[in-house]
This record gives C-alpha cells, sequence and structure tokens, in this order.
C-alpha cells in the first residue's frame, strides 16, 4: 500500500511539470495584447508597454520565459499577476472561497443524489423511481444559468429566504444557494447512476445469497448492495470535484463569488499568464490527489479491487 | 483672458456640486455621516494618479484627489479648488497661485513643488507613466522622453539628459510658473485632470510602495485594498477644500459581472451602482425597478466611424461618404441594440463638454435614403465589398453589423462587418496606415473641453490622427482658437472647426454614450459627473 502510493506520488511530477508548460505556452500563444484595456480607452504609450514586458520577461523567447518562471516557483515565488498582486495571496483567498462551495456543491450532491438513487433504484418503475426520473431529467435539461438566476430571483429578491450574492463574505450560509445550484447538475446525474447500479447489485448472486441467510434488508442494502454500487459513483464524484474547482465560472459570475475559475477566466482573457499557469497548476495537483484518493477507496469499498 | 470663464469669483456655487436647493453638508465638515457601498472593479495598476488612465482605478482616485481645478458635476465647469487663480496675459506664460492650508492626507502641506514635482514625474519618459501625454503642451516635454528607436525607445542609451521641463518653475511656496511651447488657451481647463493630481514627499520614495496605499489631498483618504473585494476610504478631517464629502467612508465592492451588481442593488447590499446591466436596460426594467432612484444623462463617450480616404481611393469622394453617413439609421440602431443607452449624435463633441454645439453635422446625421442613393450617385457610385473595421474584444459585433445592413439596405453597398482579435491589433494596423474601408473608434474626454474632441484626434500630426487628416482650414482655426484670449471666442471657433471636418467627413458621428446610474434608498443627491462617475463626495446617506 505505501509502495502504491510512493510510486504514485512520483508520477505525478512529470504530469504537473508537462501541464505547467503547456498551458504556459497556450497563453502565450494567444492572440491579443496583454496591455489591451490598462490604460482606458486608448493604446498605451510604448514607454509604458517596454516597461510592461520587461516585468514579465514578454520579450523573451518561450522556453526562457518558462524557465524563468519554473525557477521562480522553485523558491516558492509564483510571481506577480498583471494587477501587481502576489498569485499565491490570490490563489490563497481564492481557493478559500472555492474549495468551501465545492465541498458544499459535493456533500449536496453526494447526500441528496445516492439517497434518491437508492430509494428509486430498489422500486423500480414505482413513484419515487418516476418521480426521480422525470425531475433529474428536468434538471439535467435546465442550463445552469436558467437555474441560477430563477433561484437567485426567487429564493433571494423574492422571499428573501437566503441572501442573494456572496461577495467578499463568504460564508457557509451565503453558499448555501451557490452550492445547490452548483451540485445541482451533478446531483441528477448522481441519482440516476446510483439507481443503475443499485438495480443491478440487487439482483446479483451475492445478495441472493445474503437474503437465503436471512440478513435484515437494511443490512443488505446498506453495506453489501451499496458498497459495491458505490464504486462509479466515487469515481464520479472524484472527477466531479476537479470540475466544480475550476468550472463553475458561471455560478461564481451570478452570485458574485471571487473563485478560482472565475480567476483562470480573467487570466486567459487578459493573457495574464503568471496568474493563469500558478491556478492550473494548484488545479491539477488537487486533481491528482483526488484522482489517488479515489482509487484508494476502490480499496475500501470493494475488497477484490487491492493494490498490492 | 483664459481666466475670464474661471475665476475664484464664479465660486458662488455651493460645497456638494452646485446644485442650488440642498443644503446638505458644507466643505470639509459635511453633516450627513453614514457609509456608502458603490459598484467598483479592480484597478488595472497601482492607485498612482499619472499612471491611472482606466475607469477602474480613475474611479478611486477621483474621490481621493484634490487637483487645482475640480468640475462642476452638473455643467462641467472648472471651478478653483486647490488654485487660488490661474493667470495668464497671452494664453502661454501662466501663473498658477495655490491657497493655503490644503493638506496631505499624510499631515504635509500642499505646496507648489508637490505639483512641480509630481508633473516632472509623470512627464518623464522612463518612468513610464499613462499620464505622461498630458504635459506635452508644457515647454520642455520633448526634450524628457526618451528617444531611442525600436520597442523600447527609453533602451540603450535614449535615456534623456533631464528629468525636468524647463517650462515649470517654483516661485515661492505657494506659487509656480507654467510655461507652454505654443498658446493653449484652455490650459487651466485642463488641470483639474486626475494626471495633474499634486503628490506628496512620500511619493518619490517609492512610488510602488505608494500606489498600493495612496496618498492624496482630496476629501476622503484611502483606508485599505481587500485584492478583488473592495477599496475603501474614508473622511479626511484636515480637508481644506470646498469640495468636501458628506459621508463618513466610502466602500468600492468589486463585482464580477453587472447583473450581479444590479442584484445587490435591489437587495439592498449596495447604494450606487453607475452601470446598469443589459438584461435590465430591456424595455426599462430598471425604471420600474428603481422609480425615481435612477438617472441616465450623456456622458463624455462619442462614437463614430473613421476611414483614410488617402489609402482607400474609393471613399475619396466626399459625397459618398456623406452619403454612407445618411444610410445609417442611428435611432433605430440605438433603440433595437443598446435600449437606448446612447444617443445618436449630430457631431463628434460630446455634449458634456464646454463648447459643445448641437446640429454640427447638419443633414449629413439625418437618415435619409432617398438623398444617400443621390449623393452615391454624384459621388461616383462604390465598387466591391466595403468593410466595416471593428476590435473583438469590446462587444460591437451587433452595432456594426446593423449599421451595414443599414447602409446596404439604404443604399446597396456591400458592406461587411469584421473583426480584428482585439484593440490593439486595429490601432497597429491604423498606425501603419493599412485598414482599408470603415473602422469604428471612439472618444472619451480628458478633460470637458471641446478642443478635447479635436486637436488630439484630427490634427495634423496628432497622435490619434488615424484619418491622415490634413485641412489647413481646419488647423488655421484650430491655431487661432487656442491663441484667443477670450473663452467663448475660442469656443466659436473650435466650433466653425468642427463643421469644417465633418464637411469633409473623415469620421461619420454616430451617437454618445449616456451615464445610466441607480441607488438605493438609502441614500441621495446622486448625480453624475461629465466624466460619467457618480459624485460621490455630494452624496448624502439618509
Amino acid at each position: 500500500m505505501g509502495k502504491y502510493i510512493i510510486r504514485r506520488l512520483l508520477q505525478m511530477i512529470p504530469v504537473i511539470i508537462g501541464a505547467t508548460f503547456l498551458i504556459y505556452a497556450m497563453v502565450f500563444a494567444m492572440p491579443g495584447d496583454p496591455t489591451a484595456g490598462k490604460c482606458g480607452e486608448r493604446p498605451c504609450p510604448p514607454a509604458y508597454v517596454a516597461e510592461f514586458n520587461a516585468k514579465y520577461n514578454l520579450n523573451d523567447p518561450l522556453p526562457v520565459q518558462y524557465a524563468k518562471y519554473v525557477g521562480k516557483v522553485a523558491q516558492g515565488d509564483l510571481g506577480e499577476n498583471q494587477y501587481g498582486i502576489p498569485v499565491s495571496e490570490d490563489l490563497k483567498d481564492r481557493f478559500a472561497v472555492t474549495a468551501k462551495l465545492g465541498l458544499m456543491a459535493l456533500v449536496i450532491e453526494g447526500v441528496i443524489g445516492i439517497l434518491a438513487g437508492v430509494l428509486a433504484g430498489l422500486r423500480k418503475g414505482g413513484f419515487i423511481d418516476n418521480l426521480v426520473l422525470v425531475s433529474t431529467l428536468f434538471v439535467i435539461s435546465v442550463p445552469i444559468f436558467v437555474t441560477g438566476f430563477t433561484l437567485q430571483y426567487i429564493l433571494g429578491l423574492k422571499f428573501e429566504i437566503v441572501p442573494p450574492l456572496v461577495g467578499s463574505d463568504a460564508s457557509f450560509y451565503r453558499l448555501l444557494l451557490p452550492g445547490v445550484v452548483l451540485g445541482s447538475l451533478s446531483m441528477a446525474y448522481i441519482a440516476r447512476l446510483m439507481r443503475s447500479n443499485i438495480g443491478e447489485n440487487y439482483k446479483s448472486d451475492y445478495v441472493r445469497t445474503a437474503k437465503a441467510k436471512g440478513l435484515k434488508q437494511t443490512r443488505i442494502i446498506g453495506v453489501h448492495t451499496l458498497r459495491n454500487s458505490l464504486i462509479p459513483v466515487i469515481t464520479f464524484m472524484g472527477y466531479d470535484f476537479g470540475a466544480l474547482l475550476g468550472g463553475a465560472i458561471v455560478t461564481e459570475g451570478i452570485f458574485n463569488i471571487h473563485g478560482v475559475g472565475g480567476y483562470i477566466f480573467e487570466g486567459i482573457h487578459n493573457r495574464d499568464g503568471m496568474a493563469v499557469v500558478g491556478a492550473v497548476t494548484a488545479l491539477v495537483i488537487i486533481y491528482l490527489i483526488v484522482n489517488l484518493i479515489v482509487d484508494l477507496l476502490y480499496g475500501v469499498l470493494d475488497p477484490r479491487i487491492s493494490h498490492d | 483672458m483664459a481666466i475670464a470663464s474661471i475665476s475664484a469669483v464664479a465660486l458662488v456655487a455651493t460645497a456638494c456640486g452646485g446644485s442650488s436647493d440642498d443644503n446638505s453638508g458644507s466643505g470639509g465638515d459635511g453633516g450627513g455621516g453614514g457609509e456608502i457601498v458603490v459598484n467598483g472593479c479592480t484597478p488595472e495598476n497601482p492607485l498612482i494618479a499619472g499612471n491611472t488612465g482606466e475607469t477602474c482605478g480613475g474611479n478611486v482616485l477621483d474621490v481621493m484627489t484634490a487637483k487645482l481645478i475640480h468640475y462642476n458635476p452638473e455643467t462641467a465647469e472648472p471651478e478653483m479648488d486647490i488654485a487660488e487663480s490661474i493667470e495668464t496675459d497671452d494664453n502661454q506664460n501662466f501663473t498658477v497661485k495655490i491657497k493655503e492650508g490644503y493638506k496631505f492626507h499624510d499631515g504635509t502641506d500642499v505646496l507648489a513643488k508637490n505639483f512641480v514635482d509630481a508633473w516632472n514625474y509623470t512627464a518623464y519618459g522612463p518612468n513610464a507613466q499613462q499620464g505622461s501625454y498630458f504635459y506635452s503642451p508644457i515647454e520642455g516635454y520633448d526634450e524628457i522622453q526618451c528617444s531611442g528607436e525600436g520597442d523600447d525607445p527609453c533602451a540603450d542609451g535614449g535615456k534623456p539628459d533631464t528629468k525636468k521641463m524647463s517650462g515649470l518653475e517654483v516661485v515661492d511656496d505657494h506659487t509656480f510658473t507654467i510655461k507652454t511651447s505654443e498658446k493653449v488657451s484652455n490650459l487651466p481647463m485642463r488641470l483639474g485632470y486626475t494626471a495633474f493630481a499634486p503628490q506628496p514627499d512620500s511619493f518619490f520614495d517609492d512610488p510602488e510602495a505608494f500606489g498600493q496605499e495612496p496618498v492624496a489631498a482630496g476629501p476622503y483618504k484611502f483606508d485599505s485594498w481587500k485584492k478583488n473585494q473592495a477599496i475603501t476610504m474614508s473622511k479626511f478631517d484636515d480637508y481644506a477644500g470646498e469640495y468636501g464629502g458628506n459621508a463618513d467612508t466610502i466602500t468600492f465592492k468589486i463585482f464580477k459581472e453587472q447583473e450581479a451588481a444590479y442584484t445587490a442593488l435591489l437587495a439592498d447590499e449596495i447604494d450606487i451602482i453607475d452601470q446598469i446591466p443589459a438584461n435590465a436596460l430591456v424595455g426599462d426594467k430598471y425604471k420600474s425597478d428603481l422609480g425615481d432612484r435612477q438617472l441616465s444623462q450623456p456622458n463624455s463617450t462619442s462614437q463614430w466611424i473613421g476611414m483614410n480616404y488617402h489609402i482607400d481611393k474609393k471613399l475619396e469622394n466626399p459625397d459618398v461618404r456623406h452619403a454612407i453617413s445618411m444610410a445609417i439609421d442611428r435611432d433605430t440602431i440605438v433603440k433595437q441594440i443598446f435600449n437606448n443607452a446612447n444617443e445618436p449624435s449630430t457631431g463628434v463633441v460630446s455634449p458634456v463638454v464646454d463648447g459643445f454645439k448641437e446640429g454640427q453635422c447638419g443633414e449629413y446625421c439625418n437618415y435619409d435614403p432617398e438623398k444617400a442613393k443621390e449623393l452615391l450617385k454624384k459621388g461616383g457610385g462604390y465598387d466591391g465589398k466595403l468593410t466595416l473595421t471593428y476590435n473583438g474584444d469590446g462587444g460591437h459585433k451587433e452595432w456594426t453589423e446593423a449599421v451595414c445592413n443599414s447602409v446596404k439596405n439604404a443604399i446597396g453597398i456591400d458592406c461587411v462587418a469584421t473583426p480584428t482579435v482585439d484593440f490593439a491589433t486595429m490601432l497597429t494596423k491604423l498606425g501603419e496606415n493599412e485598414l482599408e474601408g470603415l473602422w469604428r473608434m471612439g472618444w472619451v474626454m480628458d478633460y470637458p473641453s471641446i478642443e478635447n474632441y479635436l486637436a488630439p484626434i484630427f490634427s495634423k500630426g496628432a497622435a490619434s490622427n488615424y484619418y491622415q487628416y490634413d485641412n489647413p482650414e481646419f488647423e488655421k482655426l484650430l491655431t487661432d482658437a487656442a491663441a484667443a484670449d477670450d473663452a467663448a471666442k475660442a469656443n466659436e471657433m473650435y466650433q466653425e472647426a468642427e463643421r469644417v471636418m465633418l464637411e469633409d467627413m473623415p469620421a461619420i458621428p454616430l451617437w454618445y454614450g449616456k451615464s445610466i446610474m441607480g441607488w438605493s434608498e438609502d441614500v441621495s443627491d446622486v448625480k453624475a459627473t461629465p466624466f460619467g462617475n457618480p459624485d460621490l463626495a455630494a452624496v448624502t446617506v439618509e
């Protein structure tokens, strides 16, 4: 087990280096002018542009730029973004908010999705099953910005049940509504995934054996069936967590959450290489770690899968 | 005399930006109190007055800085602020006397040297300050610019030998003189721009650090800047001027999306927003949402279509240019594409500036397909494709296509809207004179004078003259106007110059921008300055 983890950690190093270089190259290759908009409605004076390019090594060829960047990162310095703010400071703030939001969405989609999936899967064709199928279909087919704006208007502005915006005060209470909106789509997927897996495993031989032995229904489902059925769901949630961190741009925009997704989007828009590479590298690392955790969970859930 | 229009005597206006019926608060120790939250955005650069040319940082510095001149928020009339008097006999040698008692937020006095040092710093080429070009009329400006060739004029020995402009001289603690290289009758009017703010001695020690925690001499002092979230300011107790604020603190809350800022206003989480998102403009939804807690008035943005008929010979005949102008249905486009957030224009000069005159374009800005067809025939027609180039990074797609459709339907020219990647790319192409056909262009004023919409854009050799416009009659009017000893006379000449230019039509006027603002029930006295910002110092908190 320990050997396996170490091997996996070592494998991450080339992945991270490759990913950062690719992203750096892509940001660099984008057309457009990084100083656009920095001087209002007119082009920046040549002296300003020259100083800007010197500050961010924009005159160097790409490999040199990248080498300078990695050299700095090795010393723990992620550089400054184009607003002159250290990227590490930015990321600390934004990851704190985004991680909160991502975890909330993950918990909401996990608990509700698994519960709905189990209830639907046990009585296929029943009322609950149909209810889950119809409602998840509805959630999947409505775009997230529609869900977001509608819930914001009804719950936040009209009936004032929850605060409509998050802003700089990212408390759990304020993140509740965006968490639901962000998790809603995956919640529907998890419910459907769970439903089909439970249905499948419930007919399998070992469940029939457990029934024949006279085990309680709760134990048959809660321990035997559920554990096996969770494997695809856990895989999906691991992938989804990464997607929630970086891909919550729409939700962040609607609720004014200053998170990582929007940060990367703005960085790409302004050709702000430092910001993009810093944020994406952090995302890649998180993604790899979550992946490792998911792999280890397989072994816990299904003893037949072993990493030794 | 330039001072005739802005002598200190004219300053009978009240502290709060000149509305005669409000008696809330007087300069320096205004009543009111309370807190204002307004929507903001992240400044693109550190907060240094001479290096801020965009609105996000500009809005913040507007509230914090005091300049020689203050622009009346209702009329854009320049009023004396730190200046006691600005005198000249020849529109070339100016003597500036400043009031005593003004203090910077760090407690030091505002003296003549604070102006001269700051101005020299901003103008000095190697400091690479955006506001540098504002100082170009001052004698000695060229001597402190970098002379190198290539991308970086300041590299390898291109640095200037001196750091000071010969045209600025400190006489004593409260007097300094300005000498311009040519006659500039509206120089005093320009001195209210942020780039002309004085800087305290502490600025020069470490400008970079100063930009994170700026110190100025205005009614509000800087408190904190929580990156990407909020910038907070509070009332400065020792503010000596007449334009003091009412609220105790002003917070710029940073929103990523206009929609979110609007939602925050509806939820009472913010007091003022200076923009209304498109979805609330549709059908004037914002008016039913906010009742009378909103305003819309023209601001200094002016949009037009430019062309260079020296390189595109097909546009050489003025009749063709007039025909294109008369084939554009401005009213319909403004209504359908902009939801009335713009206003069709009758000239290139914005209505908010001193010297503006309505109807300068004459009949050429009217939509008249029949007349346009006649003119086109008279001008020899137009063969082939006409491109209308726009920068693809600024939301211009819809309206450029609408303009092209309008031209196509009215006079049958095959007009195609074509994007460039971004504004910089477009300007590079324009600078190299390689854009044929038409292209979009806009202007936001630097200072509220008609001259600012003519000389920097259409005079021969000007930095923004991408039209290669060159008309001796126009040039003469500009020179005479700059030398006029009377503001009204100068304005008349500038207006005449605008008419001459529009008769040649290197630029087809389209529309003016509007400032549209909304506010909550907790504040009142919200007014928009000519620059399109809310005049925050004048706002009272209920």
